[in-house]
């Protein structure tokens, strides 16, 4: 008995760290950008600018938090972009009627939730690839951006423009309220991915859709779930744009949902679902975000750069993925 | 023995057009291991499904110790203590080896998963089938054989009184089902019942006490293991019934060794599939493959054909070692397999008879050069006819023909390109008896023709009325290859595929 127990020991393979590899590639690479940053340009050691690209991309953040509960289950949503922008035209044409910011909060971010419970039962009841529903809540969203106005509409409220302009300082540095809401959204969202049931349900689905049925999971419900976290999410975000632009248009966050999934995948989070981490969509933002920064600090260097560089960062990444899924089976 | 702890009456269960079961009694003990029976379609999985929740039935009572009981889902069984493991094991390998025996019902305390708990619990659970395994580690770390425990370690978590192993050593190395195996006499001790199905005998007869066994969907005998050999058991299973076939020359009796060998195996085979084997085919000569199914029949073929890649030995044509890069080479040294699945494998059915019969001699040209519309007429015309397919119309589309003129279509499809070795797998399976002698006849004259043919059929009577030489398989092996003699009937054929010898 003992010979048969130590054959099957032997081929047990370990390798513990295996699902890590790809965040841990992401950090090297953001220690690598900053480092070349910081010996090339001088000022680029500030800490505000790491504080800056933060501010700069809190609504990114936020949503990439809910793209990563998606892309967990193997999905896609790509209406992000359209729902965050259509949150802006809500927001500020309602601001402009009269109504305080406050109160405008929970509607827009009920909307978000709306869209994201539509896509996601249409993707489960019916049976109906995510890329293809999403693909029309996208449309969906962006063309009622101009139902509501086809110029841009300026959020003009006292209360809304100081919390836009508020700065939490502390020690020299400061932050501004978005970021203090973007991370608390990762907080709360690494929590439900670890600690809930919700979380590993993700997991499951999207590491084996089949195997989570019969094992009894709730997987409509957990799919329905993601996909109205991902609207809420993006509604959030999109409320964070207009601390940042101080309007709602149409034109507002164009491709966002593109700048999000490779900022997920950047991350570290595979694009087939069940394995990734929300800690590694933060660095896949910082990424995005310290690429942007480098080439303003380049002067001369054209913005299109950002998206080149970008390119062969996705490409990079999914080929290291591969690499990493083909030695773990 | 008591009472049962489960007892089936009666059960009856219709598909549209098939009596899957029809008045299936089956009992089962508390501490028994239990084998189910029978040849493929026999009403096994079915009876399975009914037990587990998957199919509620027609007729019959279903009691669990002594209460009906009437199962609307998988959910319910599972909760009356009925759990299930399949052949594929059905976990999610991106998880931990923890979290795969609790996901569902995961320890929590105001929401909140205890990790720790829970992999306390999962240690505990382990450790009582005396597994050694990290349970944090990620399951796909771990073998299929140890993924396939952890999944009998999640069903039995449920407080399980019944346990139903379907075919869950199809895919274990020796080492791997003993391991199985003392986990399963440990849990038979701690009085759960087992359902256990498996095709390998030496296997039911090694683990099992009582079998029931199936044939075409009714009960053909309750026995207990050690009262049966395995001759009874194999000759319950397949059945003699008499065919109503057209008599056929005696093949045998030709002797091939002075015949150039078309094709010789050498070593050939593939871990999982087939063990490494010998066999030579010579031209003009019908090799037939016997044994029962999931015995390695198939996969021996397709060896041949180079549909799967052998990871021993080497394959030689006419002599020369060729290596087989897939079914276009084995195209080019004019091998042609005829597949088992004709409607997933064979044949489009959208397509019409001419268009189906030509696509491989298509395939072979290239499609750069198109076959002139006269010559494709012309052929498909001559193997309408000679193969008489009904009806004789080449622009039908092949949907509309029954199931033995597919076959023929099929077969002619392969015939045009004219082969030299002609592999058949199953080619008469469920079609009418007809078309059935028309196959047979077809083969004997191909091989007198000097066509070499490799032929495997689940029908014992077939392979032996065909046949120049039988090779059996068993367990995966090719155990022995028997000439055709007059010595060889069905008895001895059933007790070779029986005992191996």
């Amino acid at each position: 008995m003992s010979t048969t127990f130590e054959s099957l020991q032997k081929r047990v393979i370990r390798r513990p760290q295996q699902r890590h590899i790809p965040v841990l590639a992401t950090l090297a690479l953001l220690c690598v950008m900053y480092g070349a940053g910081v010996v090339r340009y001088t000022g680029f050691s500030d800490t505000q600018i790491v504080l800056n690209v933060f501010i700069d991309n809190g609504f990114l953040l936020v949503v990439g938090v809910g793209m990563t509960f998606v892309i967990l289950t193997g999905g896609i949503d790509l209406s992000v972009g359209a729902v965050v922008a259509l949150t802006t035209m809500i927001f500020a044409s309602l601001v402009r009627a009269g109504w305080s910011p406050i109160a405008v909060l929970p509607v827009v971010l009920l909307v978000g939730a709306l869209i994201g419970l539509a896509m996601g039962s249409i993707i489960h009841f019916f049976d109906i690839q995510p890329f293809i529903a999403t693909l029309a809540g996208m449309f969906l969203a962006r063309g009622l951006c101009y139902v509501i106005s086809t110029e841009a509409i300026r959020i003009d409220n006292a209360l809304w423009t100081s919390l836009a302009d508020y700065k939490i300082r502390f020690g020299g540095f400061h932050i501004s309220w978005s970021v203090v809401i973007a991370l608390v959204v990762v907080l709360v969202g690494a929590y439900v991915l670890a600690y809930t049931r919700l979380g590993r349900n993700i997991y499951a689905i999207g590491g084996n859709q089949q195997s989570a049925l019969l094992m009894g999971l709730p997987v409509g419900r957990t799919k329905i779930a993601v996909y109205t976290i991902s609207g809420v999410c993006s509604a959030l975000g999109g409320v964070l744009l207009t601390f940042y632009t101080s309007s709602g248009y149409g034109l507002h966050a164009l491709g966002m949902e593109l700048d999000a999934i490779a900022a997920v995948v950047i991350g570290g989070t595979v694009l087939t679902g069940g394995s990734g981490f929300l800690f590694g969509t933060v660095l896949g933002v910082l990424v995005l975000g310290l690429i942007q920064t480098i080439i303003t600090f380049e002067g001369t260097l054209s913005s299109w750069w950002t998206k080149i560089v970008i390119g062969a960062l996705l490409f990079a990444f999914i080929v290291l993925q591969r690499a990493v899924a083909r030695r773990t089976s | 023995m008591g009472t049962a702890l489960l007892s089936m009456s009666g059960i009856s269960k219709q598909f549209p057009g098939v009596k899957a079961l029809e008045g299936v009694d089956f009992r089962l003990y508390q501490g028994e291991i239990h084998a189910l029976m029978g040849e493929n379609g026999a009403g096994k999985s079915t009876l399975i499904k009914v037990l587990t929740g998957v199919y509620d039935i027609d007729e019959g009572e279903i009691a669990l110790d002594g209460r009906p009981v009437r199962f609307a889902g998988p959910q319910q069984a599972t909760e009356a203590g009925i759990s299930t493991v399949y052949q594929e094991v059905n976990l999610c390998t991106n998880l931990s080896v923890a979290e795969n025996i609790f996901i569902g019902r995961e320890p929590t305390k105001f929401g909140r998963i205890q990790w720790g708990v829970m992999r306390r619990r999962a240690t505990d659970l382990l450790q009582r089938l005396e597994l050694d395994l990290d349970v944090t580690a990620q399951l796909s770390t771990y073998s299929l054989a140890v993924q396939q425990l952890v999944a009998i370690a999640r069903a039995i978590d449920v407080d399980a009184k019944i346990l139903v192993l379907d075919e869950p050593t199809s895919s274990l190395d020796a080492g791997e089902v003993a391991q199985l195996f003392r986990i399963m006499r440990q849990l038979k001790a701690q009085g759960i019942a087992i359902v256990f199905v498996s095709h390998f005998l030496d296997q039911i007869y090694e683990i099992c006490d009582r079998m029931t066994i199936l044939r075409n969907g009714r009960l053909v005998g309750e026995h207990l293991v050690a009262d049966i050999s395995q001759l009874q058991l194999v000759s319950l299973m397949i059945g003699k019934e008499l065919a109503l076939l057209e008599r056929l020359e005696d093949a045998g009796k030709r002797s091939f060794d002075a015949a150039p060998a078309v094709a010789q195996a050498h070593d050939l085979g593939r871990s999982g599939a087939v063990e490494p084997f010998n066999l030579t085919i010579h031209q003009g000569e019908v090799v037939g493959l016997a044994g029962l199914l999931g015995s390695g029949r198939t996969e021996l073929a397709r060896l041949f054909f180079g549909a799967d890649k052998a990871d021993t030995g080497h394959l030689e044509i006419d002599g020369k070692p060729v290596t087989m890069h897939g079914p276009r080479a084995a195209m080019n040294h004019d091998i042609a397999y005829c597949s088992e699945n004709r409607k997933t494998e064979g044949l489009v059915e959208e397509l019409s008879v001419r268009e189906n019969i030509i696509l491989a001699l298509q395939a072979a040209r290239g499609w750069t050069r198109p076959l002139p519309r006269r010559r494709q007429d012309e052929l498909v015309q001559k193997y309408i006819d000679a193969l008489n397919i009904n009806p004789k119309d080449p622009e039908l589309p092949v949907r509309n023909l029954s199931g033995g003129n597919q076959q023929k279509v099929l077969l002619a499809r392969w015939l045009i390109t004219e082969p030299r070795l002609l592999i058949l797998d199953e080619p008469t399976r469920g079609i009418d008896i007809g078309a059935k002698a028309e196959i047979q006849r077809l083969v004997v004259e191909l091989s007198d023709g000097g066509m070499a043919v490799l032929f495997i059929s689940a029908e014992l009577e077939e392979v032996l009325r065909l046949s120049h030489r039988i090779g059996v398989l068993r367990d995966r092996r090719l155990v022995t290859q028997l000439e055709n003699t007059d010595a060889v009937d069905l008895d001895r054929l059933t007790e070779t595929i029986a005992s191996g010898t």
